[in-house]
């Protein structure tokens, strides 16, 4: 329980944190689990970068199996995305940096 | 008529017999004919022509009745006998040819059955029969032209027209039989008859089409790495079970694999994101505070180079939380393996407004939230972060007790908590300090309190046992109240430190403004065991072979006593005119340390020499003084007034050269100041709980200047030697005097 609303804490600080848009947990299938944007951005990008963060994961593995992708930064002229993989979910934030 | 007789008969008998009898007529009839034509004898061409004599002569034959292909010679086994017997008489007969007839001979008893039996069947018709014959006959008689082959139709077209006119003629009441049929020869039936046939039917139906799935895969070379690491572990845990047979060990573990599970079927999904969710976190304030972040890696003032020797502090990140909002920061220190990370102590200076503690622990990369919070009834007075563990802190709290936290455990509680039982202090615990393991590798510290104690604690399992070290007493204070009676005013202990190279010598600074340099004889050193005075109370674990001899309670008071006489008061300087705040050992020179004081002073100080090397008045009670660990002549002092003192003897020995107010308000006083053990950052602590992290420009770490031809000489034998340059200059001048 303790453990529930440290993580609950967390996600809610980064989600107040400024120039952060939205924050979404996606589970292995790429469905979105929980969300703070509106459904068509989210299925968007839950379905998007689940298939990117697999691609990268599978990129990395291949050059060095006992290696693995830890994280996931896109940079772009509007935002950043952040994916951390997890075991089974992978966390993403979109923030915008120059905010 | 030779057709005549035969025919009579043929009616007698029934019409089967009459008709063979036509038959055989027709052929004699026939063959007369040939006989008479030619009579010339016919030859087969291949015939022998023999000659008169020959055919004259004559075989003689005998004929017997044996059969040539029996055989002569069978043996039987006679059983009663026990031998084979030759049989000597062989059956001769052969037949070349049976075939079971169905004629009858007229004479025999069948013959003459059958014959009645027709003859009984036939008796009501036959005197018609014999009229109608007799009419034939006649018939007969008027056409002897007909040819004798028709003779059978022509009959019978006589029969019917006479049976006609003899139907007629006599007015016969019953009606002539037809030709009876031909009945049943052979005594035997054939029937048919056709049963009801089920009519075929065909009926079709279509199930739906099975699930077909499309099943495709590429397999990279992870995948197969991961297969394989998988098998391993597969095979290891195979080889453990089979190790671990004992049917206890299985049970406890399959219990508590048990709770496992379930614990985690409890737990939501989203607690399995949390370590992503962490680090995402500092991602977002690394975003953030990104100009910070620039700033503390690689901004160096420019300016510094325009300033002759003074440099400046460059505020970085602010670090504060709401729940320790109206806290004093009380105590710092930063981890000695994790560079990022420091924890912060809360608690309250003011005697009057004594509240609750916090123990906060921040890291660099997350200035928002702090990464571990526990809170307590009583306020944090000081702190420490073991050097080895550096999961371990022990906080000294403004009730006299101290207690460990583990930061490995997640619940909020203390792992080791002292009590009244345990011999707490009675008053605030003002340092608190992690010293080396002992003998036993038991975790143990220092703490010292204005109650005038030092006391050692060792962690014994889920224990904290304490020993007494010394006792503070103010020398020539003794004031004789009445006769007799003594009064022995305590030392109030408000700060120590440990000598970083003679173990168990230490400083002890008093509220009184005196510094106290104390050795401590271990007892274990007088003794033949290897047991010191934090073993006392874990005497009952000890199986010491060393103990055999004395038993617990002798070697219990042996050790007491001589630990009651192992400390002993090296030196005593009057440092202070109020209370000493910090004392602390040069990291580099092993002779100098550094006291402060709420006398406004900072003063130097080489521990063999009884008047201190350097004073230094700045204007403001100190708050706490820090050596800087890149340099033996740098360190740093706050003050009351909100300024951060920066000090480098090697270029300026009389006063500082950074002396910067780095909190936003005048009214907050700085309480404490660290040096980041690697990063040129310092951190203070004000009393509104804020923290603010600095860096030091440029010229607060300069370092000697490089000259030509000359190699930097960098290490700590360089370090001593600058101080020493400088202390001895001081010490000159003081023999001089």
């Amino acid at each position: 329980m303790i453990r529930k609303t440290e993580v609950e804490e967390t996600l809610k600080r980064i989600q107040s944190h400024k120039g952060v848009i939205g924050t979404m947990v996606v589970n292995a299938e790429g469905i979105p689990i929980r969300t703070t944007l509106d459904n068509s951005t989210t299925v968007q990008y839950a379905g998007l970068l689940h298939q990117l963060t697999i691609k990268a994961k599978s990129t990395i593995r291949d050059i060095d199996p006992q290696n693995d992708l830890t994280f996931l930064r896109i940079r772009s002229k509007k935002h950043e995305i952040m994916v951390a993989p997890d075991k089974e979910y992978l966390l993403i934030v979109i923030q915008n940096p120059c905010e | 008529m030779p057709l005549k007789a035969p025919r009579k008969q043929s009616v007698s008998m029934g019409r089967g017999a009459r008709k063979r009898d036509e038959d055989s007529g027709t052929e004699v009839g026939e063959g007369a004919d040939e006989w008479t034509q030619s009579k010339a004898t016919v030859r087969p061409p291949d015939q022998l022509d023999l000659t008169d004599a020959e055919l004259k002569e004559e075989f003689t034959r005998i004929l017997t009745a044996n059969n040539p292909h029996a055989p002569q010679n069978i043996v039987r086994y006679s059983f009663k006998e026990g031998t084979y017997k030759p049989i000597g008489f062989v059956n001769q007969l052969a037949v070349h040819f049976s075939q079971v007839g169905n004629l009858i001979p007229k004479d025999s008893d069948e013959g003459r059955r059958q014959h009645y039996r027709d003859e009984m069947v036939a008796g009501p018709q036959e005197s018609a029969r014999v009229v109608l014959s007799d009419a034939g006959n006649l018939d007969e008689d008027e056409e002897p032209k007909e040819p004798a082959i028709e003779a059978e139709s022509q009959i019978d077209m006589a029969i019917a027209e006479v049976a006609e006119k003899v139907a007629e003629e006599e007015l016969m009441t019953h009606k002539q039989p037809k030709d009876r049929k031909l009945t049943n020869q052979f005594n035997f039936s054939d029937r048919a008859s056709q049963t009801l046939n089920h009519p075929l039917r065909d009926r079709e139906c279509q199930m739906e089409p099975p699930p077909r799935t499309n099943f495709s895969a590429t397999a990279n070379q992870w995948e197969i790495y991961d297969a394989y690491v998988e098998e391993l572990k597969k095979q290891e845990k195979i080889k453990e079970k089979e190790k671990t047979k004992t049917p206890v060990a299985k049970k406890t573990g399959k219990l508590a694999m048990r709770k496992l599970t379930s614990m985690e079927s409890q737990s939501d999904d989203i607690t399995k994101v949390s370590q992503a969710a962490k680090i995402v976190e500092r991602m977002v304030n690394q975003n953030t505070y990104d100009d910070v972040a620039q700033d503390f890696k690689y901004y160096e003032d420019a300016a510094d180079e325009y300033r002759d020797q003074e440099g400046t502090l460059l505020p970085l990140w602010k670090f504060q939380n709401d729940k320790a909002k109206r806290l004093a920061v009380t105590a710092l220190c930063w981890n000695s393996k994790y560079n990022d990370l420091f924890a912060v102590g809360h608690g309250s200076y003011d005697f009057m407004k004594q509240s609750r503690g916090m123990l906060l622990l921040y890291s660099l990369k997350n200035p928002s939230f702090p990464e571990y919070i526990f809170s307590s009834d009583s306020g944090i007075m000081c702190l420490d972060i073991h050097v080895d563990h550096p999961y371990l802190v022990v906080v000294g709290h403004y009730d006299g007790n101290v207690a460990v936290y583990n930061l490995k455990k997640p619940h909020s509680q203390p792992s080791f908590r002292s009590s009244a039982k345990s011999g707490k202090h009675t008053d605030p615990v003002w340092q608190v300090k992690w010293q080396k393991d002992d003998m036993d590798h038991n975790l143990n510290f220092f703490s010292v309190s204005s109650d005038g104690r030092i006391v050692s604690w060792t962690l014994v399992k889920s224990e904290l046992v304490h020993t007494d070290v010394i006792k503070l007493k103010v020398e020539g204070s003794t004031t004789e109240v009445s006769e007799g009676l003594e009064l022995h005013t305590v030392g109030c202990g408000t700060a120590f430190d440990f000598h970083k190279e003679i173990d168990y010598m230490f400083l002890v600074g008093t509220e009184e403004g005196k510094i106290y340099k104390v050795k401590q004889h271990r007892p274990h050193q007088l003794l033949i065991g290897p047991l010191g005075p934090e073993h006392l109370g874990s005497l009952k674990y000890l199986t010491n072979p060393v103990l055999t001899d004395l038993s617990a309670h002798q070697f219990c008071k042996a050790s007491w006593c001589s630990k009651s006489y192992s400390s002993q008061f090296l030196d005593t300087y009057d440092a202070h005119n109020m209370a000493v705040d910090a004392v602390t050992w040069n990291p580099y020179h092993t002779k100098v340390f550094m006291s402060c004081s709420s006398d406004w002073t900072v003063k130097i100080w080489d521990h063999t020499i009884k008047t201190p090397m350097f004073i230094y008045d700045l204007n403001s009670a100190v708050g706490d003084v820090s050596w800087a660990p890149y340099s033996s002549t740098v360190f740093a002092a706050v003050t009351t007034d909100g300024k951060a003192h920066v000090f480098d003897l090697a270029i300026n020995k009389y006063e500082a050269i950074c002396n910067q107010p780095v909190v936003a308000k005048k009214k907050n006083k700085i309480t404490h100041v660290q040096f980041n053990p690697i990063y040129p950052i310092i951190i203070v602590g004000d009393d509104r709980g804020h923290i603010t992290c600095l860096k030091l420009s440029p010229n607060l770490r300069k370092m000697p200047k490089e000259k030509k031809g000359q190699e930097v000489q960098k290490g700590p034998a360089v370090e001593i030697t600058k101080l020493d340059k400088l202390l001895n200059l001081v010490r000159e001048v003081k023999t001089k005097t």
